[in-house]
């Protein structure tokens, strides 16, 4: 094996290393296929929550978003939402909910690649991961503050509803609407596995960490060929 | 906040312990647990929040019974009623739910008459009006009677209702998912009804029972030939469940003397299979009093007795599925004499004209009431089907076997002045309405009953006077197999002094009635004025069995057809669509818009519009009017309607939401342009109020 290939791939566990301790090695790999897992899973639960509270909604409104798509009381908010001259809540995010599926998988393939790295690369592959919550969350922020700052001159009630941003979590007011914005378990789902990534790294550090350390130590008796990452 | 619950009935234990002069046990029991748990004694409680509705009582000048009338009735704002109660509208031709306890109007059912605000009638519904159509004359009326609940196994389903129209013998099937008349059927044969409907245990037939004697199949025929060619008619209409109709061609009618036949009612369990009915009419007087003849109602009570007519519809079923029937205006008619061959009829003799005839919850007893005698008889399915096995009969001028009354009586109990209709309870009590002496007699069933009550079998226990003059009679689920008790409804067809007086025409009074104490306890809860029309039989059915829709399961949803309709418009396809002289237009009414807006058409034109509510939100409904076309919709959520109509008329014509449905309800027009095709036809002097709705 080249250094190159060794620098990106990080050192092999010698085989009699492994057996002795094999839970050390095993754990971050098992961790980080957990993390996967539990983010795929999460795929397929909501994300968001919204409710909406007004007197002739004893029931309340309630719009959920996972990330491939919006359901719930949709049309019945898109029917309010006309009067504000607030575009269908449908146009927002196409992008990122018709490229969920891919982007998911893409986040989990590199977390899954991140157990044959057996160094600090091993880190930037999760990263995607432990901020999968966070870019949710700013990303629905983004398409909330669009929606709201972007309302239709020409609707009924343009002239007593001014543009607004939603609190992507929390409580707000719109009309006679509170809204009341809540992370549904799809979003705790994903923090698991951000959590859960995190601890991975954790034990991939102290399960690799030292054959690095080994590995450049020899190195550097060898030759004087600097090594980036180790 | 738990807590303030128990307030009322806190305030009632307050009433009962501090200023009552008559003392009522059962409501002291059954309100001082609930006292106890607000946390202290119930004398506490009367300290402090007995004084608030002590005043007011006494302002009022409420006796403690009022009080707790008006606690056990008075449902405060989102709090839901136990019960429904389907009454019949009489003359209203419609059919009203009501709230039990509360005994608020909840929703009017059009039924054989137009009504606007459901839409029906003006622009829709005429198809299944015009079902209801005599000889081709439009009756668009009716004196609905007796409603009847779909049964499975004898019990309410609350799927179906039925009513007949005693006034040209129709029966309407109202489905109770959306509470809307899908079907009228007129009956070929019969010209008036007075029994329908009644339901068989599983709502295989729907019974409607005929009246008076008329010639058979509508012919002409001399008074003086009454008895060789008047007959009466039962009508057994096919009820298809799965399609929700009734299927004519599946049903069929028994050939009767012209006996008046009065009210039915269907066997159950120990009974399944038979039915009952009542007649007045055996002396077949033909009245005539100009001509110095007895009047009618001297004429038809001579006889002591007339006939309970027992038939046997399984049996009769068979005769009609082996084809031995008459076609009578291309109905299926099971003759008379084929009744006798096949063992379908039997008679046995009954106090003279009685009314009502109601089978016990287990249909072991049918019980009959006397009218103009002052009993209820009560005969025994067993002994009747005893004495048909011992031939024990003889026969009557038409060679009908009419049974030994010794050998298919069961009981007769003293009750009053005009016993009319009985209902039950689960208590083993019986309740039988006493029109001439405006009261409810309670009394007591044998057999199987006895171990529910600690009176004596057969024995009257109580009266309670109503106001007044009482007709039908209704119990909670009193007429199924299981009753529940609680609640009683007394009809009654004068109110006199009850309200406050609208002019000459007074309401009828629906009294409710406390049944849910056993022996003489049976309060007056609440009157309920029924300005509308005169309602005859009401049937009260469990709430939570009743399963209607919120909103129509799919946009589009053709009410008629209980599907979606593929022509109906949806978002986004809306459109005016010209063929000819053929305009079709595709529309969509949401808050707060019709798509589209503009309408331009050529006088002449023949019109198709579709309308779509594509609303998913509980009560968000639309209406449609349009002036000068006398078109008024109801579109409920999801619901898409169809008008046709020729644009006779040319002008500019603004439609618009008849229901407040938004803010912006009043914006929620558009405008039909109507282009005159030649000026003079504009000329308002010359044009013609022509226009007629094809639909």
């Amino acid at each position: 094996m080249s250094n190159a290939v060794d620098n990106i791939f990080g050192p092999r566990v010698p085989m009699d290393e492994f057996r002795a301790h094999r839970g050390r090695y095993l754990l971050p790999s098992v961790l980080l296929a957990l993390a996967g897992s539990i983010l795929v899973a999460s795929l397929f639960l909501p994300y968001w929550k919204m409710t909406l509270h007004a007197p002739q909604y004893p029931k309340g409104l309630h719009v959920y978003a996972t990330l491939t798509g919006i359901s719930g009381d949709v049309n019945e908010i898109d029917g309010l939402n006309h009067y504000i001259g607030m575009r269908p809540l449908r146009e927002a995010a196409q992008f990122e909910k018709a490229n969920a599926v891919m982007l998911i998988g893409a986040v989990a393939t590199l977390l899954l690649a991140a157990m044959l790295i057996h160094n600090r690369w091993a880190a930037l592959l999760a990263l995607p991961t432990v901020l999968f919550p966070l870019g949710f969350l700013l990303d629905l922020q983004y398409w909330l503050a669009t929606f709201g700052t972007n309302l239709d001159p020409k609707a009924a009630l343009s002239s007593s509803i001014k543009p607004f941003i939603p609190p992507v979590l929390g409580v707000g007011t719109i009309g006679q609407f509170k809204t009341v914005a809540v992370a549904s378990d799809g979003l705790w789902l994903a923090a698991a596995a951000s959590f859960v990534a995190l601890v991975a790294l954790w034990f991939h550090r102290r399960a690799y960490k030292p054959l690095v350390d080994a590995q450049s130590a020899a190195r550097g008796r060898v030759s004087e060929v600097p090594h980036v990452m180790a | 906040m738990r807590r303030w619950k128990y307030v009322p009935a806190a305030i009632a234990a307050a009433w009962l312990i501090a200023g009552c002069e008559r003392r009522i046990v059962d409501e002291e029991s059954e309100n001082a647990p609930t006292a106890s748990l607000d946390g202290g004694s119930a004398k506490t409680v009367a300290h402090s929040g007995g004084s608030v509705a002590d005043q007011v009582a006494k302002e009022r000048g409420l006796t403690p019974d009022d009080v707790v009338a008006a606690l056990k009735t008075y449902m405060p704002s989102g709090k839901l009623d136990e019960y429904m109660m389907f009454a019949s509208g009489g003359h209203s031709g419609q059919v009203f739910a009501i709230g039990v306890p509360s005994m608020r109007l909840i929703r009017t059912i059009a039924v054989f008459t137009p009504e606007p605000w459901q839409g029906y009638g003006f622009g829709t519904g005429e198809e299944v009006l015009k079902d209801g159509d005599v000889n081709g004359i439009p009756n668009r009326w009716a004196d609905t009677h007796h409603p009847a609940l779909s049964e499975t196994d004898a019990n309410y389903d609350g799927q179906y209702l039925f009513i007949g129209d005693k006034s040209n013998s129709r029966v309407a099937v109202i489905d109770l998912r959306d509470y809307e008349t899908k079907q009228i059927v007129k009956n070929p044969v019969a010209i008036s009804d007075h029994g329908g409907c009644f339901v068989t245990p599983n709502t295989e037939y729907v019974v409607e029972g005929g009246q008076y004697g008329t010639p058979r199949g509508w012919k002409y025929a001399a008074i003086e030939d009454y008895q060789k060619e008047y007959r009466g008619y039962v009508t057994f209409w096919k009820f298809e469940r799965s399609k929700g109709r009734i299927d004519p061609s599946q049903s069929f009618a028994l050939e009767l003397p012209p006996y008046w036949q009065d009210l039915f009612d269907c066997g159950k369990l120990e009974s399944d299979g038979w039915c009952f009915g009542n007649s007045i009419n055996t002396e077949m007087a033909t009245g005539g009093v100009e001509q110095g003849k007895p009047p009618f109602e001297a004429g038809v009570s001579q006889n002591d007795n007339d006939y309970l007519h027992i038939i046997n519809w399984k049996k009769a079923a068979e005769v009609f599925k082996a084809g031995k029937v008459e076609k009578l205006n291309d109905f299926a008619v099971i003759s008379l004499q084929t009744l006798i061959d096949e063992g379908v009829l039997y008679f046995a003799p009954e106090p003279k004209s009685p009314h009502g005839v109601d089978v016990t919850p287990k249909g072991e007893y049918i019980v009959v009431g006397g009218k103009l005698d002052p009993h209820v008889s009560i005969y025994s399915i067993a002994r009747i089907k005893q004495a048909i096995a011992d031939k024990k009969w003889k026969p009557d001028k038409f060679g009908v076997p009419v049974l030994d009354y010794d050998a298919v009586k069961e009981a007769q109990v003293e009750l009053g002045l005009g016993p009319l209709h009985t209902v039950y309870d689960d208590k083993g009590y019986a309740y039988t309405s006493l029109f001439l002496d405006s009261a409810v007699a309670r009394w007591t069933l044998g057999g199987a009953y006895q171990s529910l009550h600690s009176e004596p079998a057969w024995t009257l226990v109580k009266k309670t006077n109503v106001q007044y003059n009482i007709g039908h009679v209704c119990a909670a689920e009193g007429d199924t197999n299981t009753p529940d008790g609680k609640y009683f409804v007394a009809l009654n067809k004068w109110s006199i002094d009850r309200f406050l007086h609208p002019g000459p025409l007074y309401p009828q009074n629906l009294q409710l009635l406390d049944i849910s104490q056993p022996g003489e306890k049976m309060q007056v809860l609440y009157d309920m004025p029924l300005g509308v029309g005169e309602p005859h039989y009401a049937q009260m059915i469990k709430a939570d069995k009743l399963k209607p829709w919120t909103i129509y399961p799919e946009v589009g949803w053709d009410p008629h057809k209980q599907a979606v309709d593929p022509e109906a418009p949806q978002a986004g396809k809306e459109g005016i669509t010209r063929d000819g002289n053929k305009v079709t237009i595709r529309m969509t009414a949401n808050r707060s818009h019709f798509t589209p807006e503009h309408v331009k058409i050529k006088q002449g034109d023949h019109v198709v519009w579709r309308i779509t509510n594509t609303e998913r939100t509980e009560d968000a409904t639309h209406g449609f009017t349009l002036p000068g076309y006398n078109v008024n919709l109801s579109l409920e959520p999801g619901e898409a309607a169809k008008i046709e109509f020729d644009a006779v008329n040319p002008g500019v014509y603004p439609w618009y939401c008849s229901e407040f449905c938004s803010a912006l309800h009043l914006e929620m027009i558009g405008y039909l342009l109507i282009e005159p095709t030649s000026p003079a036809a504009f000329d308002s002097e010359s044009a013609k109020p022509v226009a007629k709705l094809d639909k």
